[in-house]
């Protein structure tokens, strides 16, 4: 198993995301730096979380013109897989890979504590296709972007193709706020139109330990690393 | 040349902050206040003298970069020196 973690200038989540993956496969991911365009074969490239430029212009936005896009763009055309985590979520929504829009969270509060996401019914992917559907999961989140909007042709699509990967669950019928930011349909990761790209708010490196609350953030990676090793 | 250009979010686009703007101008008195949308405004410096060169060079950059045409609408505007 041959993995990379993309890091650009503001990445602040790519060491947590090297340890769990370290903790998984016993390999750690090679580090690849914003600025490189030649990226060796890799099984799966990992775009981290952080506030990468500072957030400026908007998030994920200057990231997502850096030199090593066209290289994930590349490894995409292949059949690569890849995973974006918060701002790599917005970096690959930036980048133009995955559609739609992360815009200003509901509240205006950047929020950070523990939510429940759900497996939904969606097409074929290496990142969940082990887990049952409506398996509940939980997972920290950290933005203050993370509103997923999509234009009503766009979301309609999206339910048709099946891409729609995980949403914000409500446990109990009295937690009003159990979708931490207001995403249309509480849709908190979606999938490109091949499966093989997921992008996805909640931080699954933050839940590998049972001193982090919890380790269902470690079942979801593991999950994927053993479909990809296949 | 200077070029102007602003950015708006598109209709139907939640605008959170704008709804808490709205609030806020409600509650000072001013009740005919019925909406407030925000945008952002950004300054380009061209080193050119065509006009029609610096607007298509202009719209490149909204659309390469500079806008999110999923959920803005930009606006470009040319001053002359």
């Amino acid at each position: 198993m041959r993995s990379g973690v993309v890091i650009f200038p503001g990445s602040n989540c790519d060491r947590d995301m090297i340890v769990a993956i370290r903790q998984i496969t016993g390999k750690t991911p090679i580090k690849i730096w914003h600025k490189e365009n030649n990226i060796p074969s890799l099984d799966l490239i990992v775009i981290p979380g952080g506030f990468t430029f500072g957030d400026y212009l908007r998030c994920g936005a200057l990231a997502a013109r850096s030199p090593v896009i066209g290289s994930i763009k590349n490894h995409i055309s292949r059949g690569g897989t890849v995973l974006g985590v918060c701002n790599g979520f917005q970096i690959l929504i930036e980048a133009k890979i995955l559609p739609g829009s992360l815009i200003r969270n509901k509240k205006l509060l950047f929020t950070c504590r523990e939510t429940t996401i759900e497996v939904q019914s969606c097409m074929k992917n290496p990142f969940l296709s082990g887990l049952k559907i409506g398996e509940c999961l939980k997972i920290p989140v950290a933005h203050n972007e993370g509103n997923y909007f999509a234009p009503k042709d766009l979301l309609k699509q999206l339910k048709e193709e099946g891409r729609i990967a995980l949403k914000y669950s409500r446990q109990k019928d009295y937690e009003n706020n159990y979708n931490p930011n207001g995403s249309i349909e509480d849709i908190a990761g979606i999938l490109s139109n091949n499966g093989r790209v997921l992008g996805m708010m909640p931080h699954p490196e933050r839940a590998i330990n049972h001193l982090h609350g919890g380790t269902d953030g470690l079942k979801l990676l593991s999950n994927c690393i053993e479909q990809i090793i296949g | 040349m200077k070029v102007i250009v602003n950015v708006s979010l598109k209709e139907g686009v939640l605008d959170p902050e704008g709804q808490a703007i709205k609030s806020s101008l409600n509650n000072l008195g001013f009740e005919h206040c019925s909406d407030v949308k925000i945008g952002k405004q950004i300054i380009l410096y061209l080193d050119q003298n065509s006009e029609s060169e610096v607007f298509i060079q202009a719209k490149k950059m909204c659309e390469e970069l500079l806008v999110n045409t999923v959920i803005e609408n930009y606006e470009i505007n040319i001053l002359k020196d």
